[in-house]
């Protein structure tokens, strides 16, 4: 390791290709690929710190600029005599007095495969809107975490935005490792916060660093300090990783018209940028609100016709037939069109210090589509440090809900999750004209002119989506008369009035039907909790979240209906009633016929009841009444659901 | 059929559809042109965006009248080119006041560049102006909008700008709003000359080396380019092979002793060269460290 912050090896030793071989270097120069990427973190992460050696590594940084960065970083600087390589990137005078970032900014830089640009945004709850602004253009975010510090709620908000704005690749870079001695197990201790973190939030994946960008460990090159880390370096992964526009390309095609080329009567072509997938002359194409369809005949640019055109290129596009098309509709390819309709559901993000009016009409902007649009009021809203879902009026500067929508005339669109381009949308003031709200469309609300509508694959994940929720099976155990079902009914209600679609299995119900044919032996009981568990299981795959109530004494038993669940969905809930408390109560003088010997293997009595060693959930029904309870349980998940 | 896209290409893309926004939302859009190498790339890929169209708005230059003769050459051969209705303006306070570079320092792009483009834009009424800058240029640039609003005195105010999301631009303004637009925000000094290269994009010919009548003021080597340069006592022009790495007025603009006299060869000396680009400019300089900034708030481009 080197002694100081700026001995270190730069990310591209440019000046010999460059010298010895300038064609050879503009030849790679011109075929480098291009990353967006947005980096998640406050000030004292060391954010502006990261950005700033990753522009000077890669030599982005004149003399002049150096001259004068040093002069700064003496003067206002927060690293003493040291360059404080975060002066590079903050802008504007006002941030600087005030020693914070404030707004987006956009840097550059570029190694020998690609051209990065980073969107640097601050991290404070504060200006959430900056961060979801520059992540909506990003491949990739690089979430921050200070080493001394570890998952903090700040973490946590970075990382759900990320994933909220549709950032498939994330990277946990660990930074500060300087300050921790490089220790193996905190960072491993942080990882694997992390990981807990972002399951339940729906991060399936992510890649994890130890880094310091003060120091510059592991940026540019292995670091030396942590040889127990054997993954990639910064720059080398954000050089490899696969951009976005990739799997855009896979996509079906569309087009969201721009403008209509007509330069003279004998030339009628339709220019726009392609949002997804791939178009060539000859390919059957329909016009969306429309429907009507035709075919490609060529695709017109000032550097001559093309045999093909992907998404990401700005072309101009001209149609076999004389059919009706202007800006706003959508070319896209005939036998999968997208979808129209004027009721959505929609994740809306506030931008303004003016609060949502609901029912207020606002211009809606999506794609090239601009129409007048009233927003009801939000189901809810998401407190971005805890993820828990809150009952909200209105929606203000910064908070994130979900609400209905409907537009004064139908749109072309698709769910934000398939297709950014046409559903991503930003909400403008009538009056003030500002930006006030970006937004991200989820399904509509009815098919209001439902133009070839494509068959889907329906799996778990479409049934939940529709149901807006995330599945679970809230899996109650515990002796008979402990309360199971009681409470068990109270949660199904107050899930029920959130909205929440529910089921409840009840041990009783089931045995009247599907299990009528089992009785109490070990073996029975046995079959009778693996049929319930499969029929939870079906439920979950259909989106509900599943209440069961069943004594199910064995641990082997509901061990398994938790395998037969994805990780997470499974929620033990042990209702904790001591024998002596359920045996007088009694409710339905089972206990006094088995002490009669008139029930054979009655749980408790003659047959054991396996008490769960670490429940997710354990209900004391001595310190708590079922309504409490209750309120406890919904209270815990609620985050989750 | 995938195709892997390079930057420069997602780069174009993304300038074409930016520079298409602004002609479907504004009432009157009008694309500054300054005849430098931005300028030159940026009036290349409006003619790529409306293609086989021209680009139905005019092309203004705000013009100094301290330009080199070079440079009001390529700006006429350019504008028939492309099909396009070129307006000069100048500011007729300054041209009646005689402000020039020798006499007036500050004053003159002042008056010239910043009042004359104001006075532009209102006389013809304007509403939305395409303009060359790139965020890498200069710290507060970084942070400016693509679709950046100034008030009706044209002042522009750097915390109160829209969010941009996506390619999603709101263009909806305000009574006497008007819109600069910098379609090739994101692109870099290097970019811009691989893709003048790549597409072979007439530029001015003092961007290349060649030999030139030369005095050496204060540090920077100026370009004596007609008789109204006045010579100080015992000051004798020397012809020295020089080139400039980027063109403002002439008497404001230093140039550089070079050879480079082919595009690689000047990408080569540009990004050997440790200076940054604007140093040869004097405007950055003024006001410190916010320098930029500041004419920005004052309404300069």
């Amino acid at each position: 390791m080197a002694d100081n912050s700026t001995t270190q090896d730069p990310i591209y030793v440019v000046d010999e290709l460059i010298a010895q071989d300038i064609d050879a270097y503009l030849d790679q120069h011109q075929h480098k690929t291009m990353l967006r990427f947005i980096t998640c973190g406050s000030v004292d992460d060391g954010k502006s710190t990261l950005i700033g050696r990753l522009l000077y590594d890669s030599k982005m940084i004149f003399e002049d600029q150096l001259a004068a960065l040093e002069d700064d970083s003496k003067r206002v600087g927060t690293q003493g005599q040291e360059i404080d390589f975060a002066l590079l990137v903050d802008g504007l005078a006002a941030e600087r007095e005030q020693g914070i970032t404030i707004d987006v900014a956009y840097r550059f830089f570029s190694t020998e495969k690609r051209k990065f640009i980073v969107a640097d945004t601050p991290g404070h709850e504060q200006y959430t809107r900056n961060m979801v602004t520059g992540a909506s253009t990003a491949d990739l975010a690089v979430i921050l975490i200070d080493a001394r510090k570890g998952v903090l709620t700040q973490t946590r908000r970075h990382s759900y935005l990320a994933h909220l704005i549709g950032i498939r690749n994330i990277v946990l870079a660990v930074n500060k490792m300087d300050l921790v001695g490089y220790d193996q197990s905190t960072y491993e201790h942080i990882v694997a916060d992390y990981r807990t973190f972002a399951n339940e939030i729906g991060i399936t994946d992510f890649v994890a660093m130890p880094i310091s960008g003060f120091k510059g460990d592991n940026i540019t090159t292995p670091s030396d300090n942590t040889p127990w880390y054997s993954g990639p370096t910064l720059v080398d992964h954000l050089e490899t990783v696969e951009v976005d526009s990739t799997l855009d390309q896979a996509k079906p095609f569309r087009m969201p018209v721009q403008w209509v080329n007509r330069p003279n009567l004998d030339f009628r072509g339709f220019s726009g940028l392609i949002a997804t997938g791939s178009v060539a002359p000859g390919v059957a194409v329909r016009v969306l609100p429309s429907g009507k369809t035709s075919t490609v005949s060529k695709i017109v640019t000032f550097d001559g016709e093309l045999d093909n055109a992907v998404a990401g290129q700005s072309v101009t596009i001209c149609l076999a037939d004389e059919i009706d098309c202007s800006r706003g509709d959508v070319i896209a390819v005939a036998d999968a069109p997208p979808e129209v309709s004027d009721q959505f559901e929609a994740t809306i993000v506030w931008m303004s210090d003016e609060p949502l009016h609901v029912g207020r009409g606002y211009w809606l902007k999506l794609g090239e589509q601009m129409v007048s649009v009233t927003v009801q009021e939000p189901k809810f809203k998401v407190d971005v440090n805890t993820m828990a879902r809150n009952a909200a009026q209105t929606l203000e500067l910064n908070e994130i809900g979900v609400a209905e929508i409907a537009t004064d005339k139908p749109i072309v669109f698709e769910s934000y999750e398939q297709d950014q381009a046409l559903g991503g949308f930003i909400l403008i003031d009538k009056m003030s004209n500002s930006t006030v709200a970006a937004g991200m469309l989820h399904f509509s609300l009815r098919r209001a002119q439902n133009v070839h509508w494509q068959a889907l694959d329906i799996g778990r994940r479409q049934h939940a989506d529709l149901k807006n929720q995330k599945p679970a099976v809230l899996w109650f155990t515990g002796l008979s008369g402990s309360g199971k079902s009681t409470i068990a009914n109270l949660v199904e209600k107050k899930l029920y009035r959130m909205n929440r679609h529910t089921f409840l299995l009840d041990g009783d119900n089931v045995r009247h039907g599907l299990n009528k044919d089992l009785g109490f032996t070990e073996a029975d009981r046995i079959e009778n909790i693996r049929r319930v568990g499969e029929v939870a299981k079906l439920m979950a795959d259909a989106g509900l979240i599943v209440v069961t109530a069943f004594i199910s004494p064995f641990r082997a038993e509901r061990e398994m209906v938790r395998a037969m669940l994805p990780e997470g969905e499974f929620v033990e809930v042990f209702i904790d009633t001591p024998l002596d408390v359920a045996e007088a109560r009694d409710v339905k003088g089972l206990y006094k016929k088995a002490r009669a010997g008139e029930l054979k293997n009655f749980t408790g009595i003659d047959s054991p009841y396996e008490a769960p060693a670490d429940p997710e959930i354990r209900i004391d029904t001595t310190r708590m009444s079922p309504e409490e309870a209750a309120e406890f349980i919904v209270n815990k998940l609620l985050g989750d659901l | 059929m995938h195709k892997t896209l390079t930057h420069l290409e997602r780069l174009e893309a993304e300038s074409i559809h930016i520079i298409r926004e602004v002609v479907t939302e504004a009432d009157k859009p009008v694309m500054l042109y300054s005849v430098g190498k931005d300028s030159a790339v940026m009036l290349h890929l409006a003619r790529k965006a409306f293609y086989p169209s021209p680009p139905p708005f005019p092309l203004l230059h705000v013009d100094t009248t301290w330009k080199f003769k070079a440079m009001y050459e390529l700006r006429d051969k350019m504008a028939r080119e492309s099909g396009m209705e070129l307006l000069v303006y100048q500011n007729p306070e300054a041209a009646e006041k005689g402000i020039n570079p020798f006499d007036h320092g500050p004053l003159h792009t002042d008056m010239w560049k910043t009042e004359g483009l104001k006075q532009a834009l209102d006389l013809h009424g304007f509403d939305a102006a395409f303009g060359g800058a790139r965020r890498d240029e200069e710290k507060s640039r970084a942070k400016e909008r693509i679709f950046s609003f100034r008030t009706a005195s044209h002042g522009w105010d750097p915390k109160n700008q829209r969010p941009e999301l996506w390619n999603l631009y709101n263009a909806r303004k305000n009574k006497g709003e008007s819109i600069r637009v910098f379609p090739i925000s994101n692109w870099t000094e290097l970019d811009v000359w691989q893709y003048i290269h790549l597409n072979d994009i007439p530029i001015v010919p003092l961007y290349f080396a060649g030999k030139r009548p030369t005095v050496e003021r204060d540090g920077m080597l100026l370009m004596v380019d007609d008789d109204r340069f006045p010579l100080e006592p015992g000051e004798v022009p020397v012809e020295r092979s020089i080139r400039f790495r980027t063109l403002g007025c002439y008497p404001l603009t230093g140039a550089v002793e070079s050879t480079a006299s082919t595009l690689p060869e000047i990408i080569q000396e540009t990004l050997l060269t440790t200076t940054s680009e604007r140093q040869g400019r004097a405007i950055d300089k003024d006001a410190g460290g916010a320098g930029m900034e500041k004419k920005k708030q004052e309404g300069y481009f």
